[in-house]
């Protein structure tokens, strides 16, 4: 039986202590309905961590979930390790509980996107879509 | 009202001891207009399934509620969970709240102290006092109950892992304001079960983790009697997106793995089972809820009669905590949340709580301000004084819909119960994932629902607006994390390393043998260990958990 | 240097970068594929071991991998994996979760972890698994895991990639060995009680030995929990290499193998072919399929 050609890969996991990972399984699955091949890491992972399974795992993209309020602390530390280990350039879209006002640092430092509770699946399933298209786009595939 | 013998019986050997040890609130209860008010409304003739099913609150199956008067003796303690930052800011509010009239405290802990590192361990970069206060020993202990004498207030802490090692601080800081530990009262959350579960702050490996559980739980009941030793939780795994059924069938079921974990170790039922106390969510659907916790109650009743044979009945009754629902409330039109955390309290109340925690409108947004955690106070307070619900017991019993639905729970969470029954029990449910599982499923149905627009939420997928007003965000300082890394730099210099170091020593020598673990980690709390260094002495002996696949 | 040099340079310098790159450039089919593949050192691959690791879920695959990992760095050894996980024949994506369990590894320069879903094609699952292990060889791993489920035919076939074959079961699951896919359980070289002080497993040692009797066909039990009978695994599967080097199965396994991963990539590149002409064949399908389809391959020779 013939299967869709899947997207893209897409890390999903959770930075820092907090443990809820309700909202991190909900993308997980959504992605993985929407064509795309999810590596879940779970709760529990240092930026390095995520960076060093991001390029061996050479995504498309990689989400996170951040509830515990050390995102802007987090997140930089990502984006650093990012930077070291050759994957500065692979889009990050993070969630969860982040104040307004820190959007825009966010964004600034180098995050794709950043959602908050309510927003709609279909909004983040599409924003996965554009990053890995367009990243996947950068690296040249061509089929035989 | 009714004359039934067995309503006799209960008036005569229940109700009537209840009343001499604490008295109704006042000595005849009126409606707001001037009806006066009946202690329990009853059926003229109570049949066989009245009274087996339904019942008398104070008796068993415990349907009505847990005590015979509820409400109109006393009302539920209003706890408001809190905590931030340091120990020292967290007394300043836990004070504050006190003079606004709560009754209880309810402290919050940061995560790596819930997780057993100190506040300069690597994994704890960002996240010190971030969502409650940072713990990191005994100093920051007795900062945290300043001026609040311990035999005067009833405490309850949401630590799981490293339980036995706050609890000892708190006995700790209780025996330096000459307090003897059997004065002391209060909770300490200690259920690791659903840590594994839907909450995610474990440590050790779930075998391992029951020994710490039973060891806390012996101790207590000899050494600080008053004190509630587990809280069996099904706030998170109901947050976590579990159904109803689904949130009493797993707490439950927990439940019952602590209590054959205790029989096991050699403790009696009826000597530790009445100090275990649950701790459920109050959600949106009002009567849901309401027949939830009384299908909760008497499911409890019949596992310990049936299933362990308890014969006390402080041993069967399921006493609970309730937190309203977090995850219900919005980040959009956040004056919406006041009215779902009424509702969801006026659940709680109706449902027979015995404690209740009514979150702040800011919840999605972060951590409560003073105004926000007051007004989650108020709520309850005008329900308890305004409202009238509380003038009878089980308002709501005998409603065809409300005892209907009470069935269909208990029915629906007593097969989930055999199923994890026959999939070898929590621990091998929890670790093959069976029960993260379901709960999943349930928390994608729901937001499948969400997203298509069958299931409403005013404010997010209807009736939005445009917002323009940003409400003030209340921000956690982030000098604390340096601040805490000074005092503890300062600390590891002025104790006694010598005995520190014997301390810890003889922990871990309880901890490879059978000893009880707690009077070892008094002893290095009373020589200012840190947590970490106490937490790390287990994880060498336990070993760390690593988390299911779930797949 | 052009970005193939690039990439082959950095396999050989271990950098996690390019081998991840590489792997990439295998599965998607990219054009660069045939470049990179051939390159790789066909001496320094049949040094190296592959262990393909199967069974049911449930049985404890991802923690004994995690377990032997460990064992193997211990043992100074350089070490790869390919954590296999079904693509959903329904939406096409895949939920692979098997590195949550080797997630301690994750750091370590000397473990190379790739995840990777059956994309639920007929060929293509064993060309690329094949080609990531014989990509993480060339960066010095040795051995490299191949972890999968085994239940799929085309997972059965991946199985047949590896050198040595170990099918985990543990007690309790209500797996009833007679149930177990034939092909599989003859394949197998070694076999493993996980789970061990679970409730049932003496007697599924007993069956299983029973049911492997005349073969040479070793049982081990382990706790992957507690590393409990990982090392004996480990110096087990060691033990059935060697045989198999010194008395040829090793390189007749290769051989086979090799043939496998040959149609296998065939298969992949004539299905691309075989859609695109039936597509431009604008009249509907009328007659028998068999002719149509020795006509298609016809056509497609030919031209």
């Amino acid at each position: 039986m013939e299967v869709r050609q899947q997207r893209g890969r897409i890390l999903i996991g959770k930075l820092g202590l907090d443990g809820h990972d309700r909202g991190a399984k909900i993308i997980a699955r959504s992605l993985c309905n929407d064509c795309f091949e999810v590596i879940y890491t779970g709760i529990r992972r240092t930026p390095e961590e995520i960076a060093s399974a991001a390029i061996q795992e050479d995504v498309d993209a990689i989400g996170l979930s951040l509830l515990s309020g050390a995102h802007n602390e987090l997140v930089q530390a990502l984006l650093k390790a990012l930077q070291q280990t050759k994957g500065k350039d692979i889009p990050v879209i993070i969630g969860g509980i982040i104040p307004q006002e820190d959007i825009p640092h966010l964004k600034e430092d180098g995050v794709h996107e950043v959602f908050t509770p309510g927003t709609p699946i279909q909004t983040i399933l599409d924003a996965f879509r554009k990053v890995t298209d367009e990243y996947r786009h950068k690296k040249h595939y061509q089929t035989s | 009202m009714s004359k039934h013998p067995a309503f006799v019986e209960w008036e005569e050997k229940v109700l009537k001891k209840t009343l001499e040890r604490t008295p109704e609130r006042v000595k005849e209860f009126k409606t707001a207009s001037g009806i006066p008010v009946e202690r329990l409304a009853l059926p003229e003739t109570p049949g066989d399934k009245y009274l087996s099913e339904i019942g008398f609150p104070g008796q068993y199956p415990f349907t009505r509620g847990v005590q015979p008067t509820m409400y109109r003796g006393r009302f539920w303690t209003m706890r408001q969970y809190a905590g931030y930052w340091t120990a020292e800011e967290s007394n300043k509010r836990y004070r504050y709240l006190l003079e606004q009239g709560t009754t209880g405290l309810s402290v919050a802990f940061d995560l790596p102290t819930q997780i057993g590192y100190d506040s300069d361990h690597p994994m704890s970069l960002g996240e010190v006092g971030k969502v409650g206060v940072a713990i990191d020993t005994l100093q920051d202990m007795e900062a945290l109950f300043t001026g609040i004498p311990l035999d005067k207030v009833s405490t309850s802490m949401t630590i799981n892992a490293p339980a036995s090692i706050l609890l000892a601080m708190y006995v700790a800081v209780g025996e330096k304001q000459g307090i003897s530990r059997e004065r002391l009262t209060g909770t300490i959350q200690n259920d690791i079960l659903k840590e594994y579960i839907a909450r995610g702050t474990y440590i050790f490996p779930p075998r391992p983790s029951l020994r710490l559980t039973t060891d806390i739980v012996g101790w207590c009941s000899k050494e600080i009697p008053l004190f509630n030793t587990i809280s069996i939780s099904g706030y998170h795994i109901r947050e976590a997106g579990a159904t109803a059924a689904q949130e009493i069938a797993f707490t439950l079921a927990n439940g019952c793995t602590y209590v054959e974990a205790a029989i096991r170790a050699g403790l009696d039922v009826d000597v530790f089972a009445p100090r275990l106390t649950f701790f459920f969510n109050a959600s949106s659907d009002l009567l849901e809820e309401v027949a939830k916790f009384r299908a909760a109650r008497r499911l409890w009743a019949r596992l310990m009669k049936e299933r362990f044979h308890a014969k006390k009945p402080a041993s069967q009754m399921l006493r609970f905590h309730t937190q309203t629902s977090g995850s219900s409330l919005t980040a959009q039109q956040i004056d919406n949340n006041i009215v779902r955390v009424t509702l969801q309290a006026l659940a709680a109340v109706l449902g027979g709580t015995q404690s209740l925690h009514t979150n702040s409108r800011d919840e999605a947004l972060t951590l409560p301000t003073e105004d926000s955690a007051r007004l989650a106070l108020r709520t309850q307070q005008i329900i308890a004084h305004e409202s009238g619900i509380c003038n009878t017991v089980d308002p709501l019993g005998g409603s065809y819909y409300i005892e209907g639905l009470t069935d269909r729970i208990e029915h629906e969470a007593s097969a989930l119960i055999e199923n994890i029954d026959r999939a070898g029990g929590m621990i091998a449910a929890i670790e093959s994932g069976l029960v993260q599982r379901q709960i999943e499923e349930a928390a994608f149905e729901y937001q499948r629902q969400v997203d298509s627009g069958e299931r409403v939420i005013v404010g997010v997928n209807q009736f939005q607006v445009q917002e323009t007003v940003s409400p003030p965000v209340f921000r956690v300082n982030t000098s604390v994390e340096k601040n805490e890394i000074k005092k503890l730099t300062e600390i590891r210099t002025k104790r006694n390393n010598q005995k520190v170091k014997d301390a810890l020593a003889c922990l871990e020598e309880a901890a490879r043998g059978k000893d009880n673990v707690m009077p070892p980690i008094l002893e290095a709390v009373h020589e200012y260990a840190t947590l970490g260094e106490m937490c790390d002495v287990l994880r060498g002996v336990f070993g760390v958990y690593n988390e299911s696949k779930g797949r | 240097m052009n970005e193939i040099d690039e990439i082959l340079h950095g396999i050989r310098q271990k950098d996690p970068h390019a081998i991840g790159r590489a792997i990439s450039i295998v599965e998607e089919g990219d054009q660069m594929a045939g470049a990179i593949l051939q390159t790789l050192d066909d001496e320094t691959v049949f040094t190296a071991t592959i262990v393909g690791i199967t069974g049911s879920p449930g049985v404890g695959k991802s923690t004994l991998v995690g377990q032997l990992i460990s064992h193997y760095c211990r043992q100074g050894h350089r070490i790869g994996v390919v954590a296999i996980d079904p693509s959903s024949p329904v939406s096409g994506g895949a939920f692979l979760g098997d590195r949550i369990r080797m997630m301690r590894h994750t750091m370590d320069q000397d473990v190379v972890i790739r995840s990777m879903a059956t994309r639920g094609r007929p060929g293509g699952l064993c060309a690329a698994a094949g080609a990531a292990a014989r990509i993480m060889v060339s960066s010095g791993c040795n051995p490299v895991i191949i972890e999968t489920v085994g239940i799929g035919q085309a997972e059965v076939d991946v199985v047949s990639l590896a050198d040595i074959t170990v099918l985990v079961f543990a007690p309790g699951l209500g797996d009833d060995i007679q149930a177990m896919k034939a092909g599989v359980i003859e394949m197998a070289d070694i076999l493993v009680v996980n789970k061990a002080d679970c409730p049932g497993a003496d007697a599924l040692a007993m069956e299983i030995e029973s049911a492997v009797h005349g073969r040479s066909c070793p049982v081990c039990r382990t706790i992957a929990t507690d590393t409990t009978g990982i090392e004996k695994l480990a110096s087990v599967i060691h033990d059935v290499a060697q045989k198999k080097r010194q008395n040829g199965q090793f390189a007749g396994n290769r051989q086979k193998a090799r043939e496998l991963e040959v149609l296998d990539w065939a298969v992949e590149m004539m299905r691309a072919k075989l859609k695109d002409h039936l597509r431009s064949q604008s009249k509907q399908i009328k007659g028998d399929p068999r002719t149509i389809a020795r006509k298609l391959i016809e056509e497609i020779c030919v031209s």
